[in-house]
């Protein structure tokens, strides 16, 4: 594997008709963490689901690629097999599907017909990454995600990238929720993917998240744009003054998408 | 109304019994059920208009096939549900009409269990089957298909377990229908008497194509005091086959009837599923999984009476609808005046795949007693489109994440079946059903 490169040019996403993000540029690489910071309102969770391909959120310009590839031709499955990944923030619950089962089926989708992983192999690799993520063992053979707290939900989510390794990851608000242990648990698990093949988006409007993960860029969103990029120093400020400043650097009264 | 058009007349019917030497109070039992079956009504089951349904054209009753010469010939189909091994000891298996293949172990003749084809049964154990044969669960005038199924019955078991016999490996029945002109009004009979026990597994498997086929099936099972049956079956019968399928059974006191039923059958049907719970003390447990496809219709009514004191019913049924498919699941739990200390408990569940699809569930509770305890759950809905979107967001194709959601949605009923052979074949089956 080598570096990845997810580009995101002048994107534009409307769900039900209206327009909320409105001109999104984006680069990230393998090897980069991006955090994008933003109050609530301004369309950070929109272009995570846009890049997934959410059925109800609707591309209306711009483009998305990956290595060059167009993402928005993909279908959803198409993307994560080209190497996408999002950590949800509301993942679905299935009955009957154990995690084991699910997990399973999403390694072999990224394999030949008759080279799937073998049994043994797949559990001891998930046993491995679960005793990471300090889970309970028997959260392998439970339905998915069905009855899990909200801080299983995430790690789940966690366990899942672990598992998959794809080549750039979005983590929508992998830190709600979460009190302080699970969330140094979650960021162990996080850090523990860093490498020159990984890229990551974390979204979030925490500081608090990048205290244990530490981003080579931030940028914050706000109206449906990125109106500001900066390094790990970015977040800080925000931490320390909160966002009117930026409010009032680029003359913005209300940072909601209107 | 349109007149019924018959493919058989009083003739055939007696040239049928006499070339099988039937005795002649199952000749007059045909002859009587068949003058009566033209004036009867269709049943009525609950949603679903049947009247233009074929139940009485069809190519014949009477096909004579060349019988497999052992298991290792059958079709992949019927091996796959058997297995090949010689440890397979109790089994029969039908081709058509024509008993093909019956094997009996040493162990259970001398325990004295009778396990044969119906018309050996007919000519051997005449005053047994007499005593059982449309009597007792389900009577011939019932309606228009129990009648004509008792006039034209041209295949099936019977099983019967003599008192304190209990038999620990399950008993099965192959009923393959292969050849597009034949018609199957298959009977089987289960007769547990006292203290026996014996689980009893079924198949209907089709491996040909029909423009018009017909299959009318009873079976009556009799549960004697503290008697155990468990009866597992999976019908896969071909698309243009109409089916109506009665499966029934009663119980003496502190008997115990298990059904375990996969339909999977890919033609219009019609199956009914009765447990009149006679004796005090006794038990019905009814579990039940469905796949539709294409443009079939299926309607299914799994009902519970409860007559005996400290009598508990269950039923448990989840359907999924792909296509254009449709079904009504009919579920009632019926406790008589006097029937005090019962319980009659029920769920049904119906998801449907496609925007064509249509599903409903309809529970009955319907209590003549007071000092009773009764409940039901019941829904109906689609697909969720984000469980989909979540599934394949981690790579999975849409139709993997489609087979897992309909997997994860009848495994809380396949999970739970009391017969391992009818968890795994069903696993298979629904796999298969589902890929098409």
């Amino acid at each position: 594997m080598s570096q990845s490169t997810l580009t995101i040019k002048d994107l534009h996403v409307s769900i039900d008709g209206k327009e909320i993000l409105k001109g999104v540029n984006l680069e990230i690489k393998g090897g980069e963490f991006h955090a994008i910071m933003g109050p609530n309102g301004t369309g950070k969770s929109t272009l995570s689901s846009a890049i997934m391909g959410h059925p109800k959120y609707e591309v209306t310009q711009g483009s998305i690629t990956l290595d060059g590839e167009d993402v928005l031709e993909m279908e959803v499955d198409e993307r994560a097999r080209a190497g996408l990944f999002l950590a949800m923030q509301y993942p679905s619950e299935i009955t009957g599907v154990t995690n084991a089962e699910f997990l399973r089926s999403a390694v072999n989708a990224r394999r030949e017909e008759g080279d799937e992983i073998s049994l043994m192999k797949f559990i001891r690799q998930m046993d491995k990454n679960m005793d990471l993520l300090e889970m309970d063992q028997d959260m392998a053979q439970r339905y998915l995600n069905e009855g899990f707290s909200g801080g299983e939900k995430k790690r789940n989510e966690i366990l899942q990238l672990m598992t998959i390794e794809p080549k750039i990851a979005i983590l929508d608000e992998i830190d709600s929720g979460l009190d302080i242990d699970a969330l140094k648990v979650v960021s162990k698990g996080i850090n523990k993917m860093r490498g020159e093949d990984f890229g990551c988006l974390m979204i979030t409007h925490y500081q608090r998240l990048l205290n244990y993960i530490t981003p080579d860029h931030v940028h914050v969103m706000m109206q449906g744009k990125i109106v500001k990029s900066g390094g790990a120093e970015l977040a800080e400020r925000l931490e320390a003054e909160g966002y009117d400043w930026i409010k009032q650097e680029l003359g913005i009264e209300d940072e909601t998408v209107q | 109304m349109t007149e019924t058009k018959w493919s058989v007349d009083e003739s055939a019917i007696r040239d049928f019994s006499a070339a099988n030497n039937e005795p002649e109070w199952l000749l007059n039992a045909r002859l009587d059920a068949f003058n009566k079956a033209e004036d009867l009504p269709l049943p009525k089951p609950d949603k679903t208009k049947i009247d233009k349904w074929n139940f009485t054209e069809f190519g014949t009753h009477n096909v004579q096939s060349t019988p497999f010469e052992s298991l290792a010939a059958l079709p992949e189909e019927a091996k796959a549900v058997v297995g090949e091994e010689s440890s397979v000891q109790n089994v029969y298996v039908q081709r058509n009409g024509t008993p093909s293949i019956l094997n009996i172990s040493s162990e259970l003749k001398e325990a004295g269990v009778i396990f044969t084809d119906f018309a050996t049964a007919a000519k051997e154990h005449g005053e047994l089957l007499q005593k059982y044969f449309m009597t007792q669960a389900v009577k011939a005038d019932e309606h228009k298909l129990t009648a004509l199924h008792t006039a034209l019955v041209n295949g099936g078991v019977f099983l019967y377990v003599p008192k304190n016999v209990e038999i620990k490996e399950p008993v099965q029945a192959v009923f393959i229908h292969d050849d597009k002109d034949a018609a199957l009004f298959n009977h089987v009979i289960v007769v547990a008497e006292a203290n026996s026990s014996v689980t009893y597994v079924e198949n209907y498997i089709s491996t040909v194509e029909t423009e018009q086929g017909v299959a009318n099936i009873i079976t009556e099972v009799i549960a004697g005091d503290n008697a155990q049956v468990s009866y597992g079956a999976v019908d896969t019968l071909a698309e243009n086959v109409t089916t109506y399928v009665n499966r029934r059974g009663i119980t003496a006191p502190n008997a115990r009837i298990e059904w375990s039923l996969g339909v999977m059958n890919d033609g219009n049907t019609v199956s009914e599923n009765v447990t009149n719970l006679i004796g005090d003390g006794s038990f019905a447990d009814t579990k039940m999984v469905v796949v539709g496809r294409g443009k079939q219709s299926m309607n299914f009514t799994t009902k519970v009476v409860h007559f005996g004191k400290h009598t508990e019913g269950y039923i448990l049924k989840h359907g999924v609808m792909k296509d254009e498919a449709k079904s009504i699941f009919n579920g009632i739990g019926k406790i008589e005046h006097g029937a005090s200390k019962s319980n009659a408990e029920q769920e049904s569940r119906v998801l449907m795949l496609s925007e064509k699809a249509r599903g409903d569930a309809n529970p009955i509770l319907l209590i003549d007693e007071d000092d009773v305890t009764a409940g039901h759950a019941a829904s109906v809905g689609r697909v969720d489109p984000l469980q989909l979107y979540y599934l394949m967001s981690r790579g999975i194709t849409q139709q993997e994440a489609e087979r897992l959601v309909i997997h994860g949605f009848l495994a809380p009923v396949v999970n739970k079946l009391p017969i391992e052979n009818v968890k795994q074949q069903l696993t298979g089956v629904i796999e298969r059903k589902v890929r098409q």
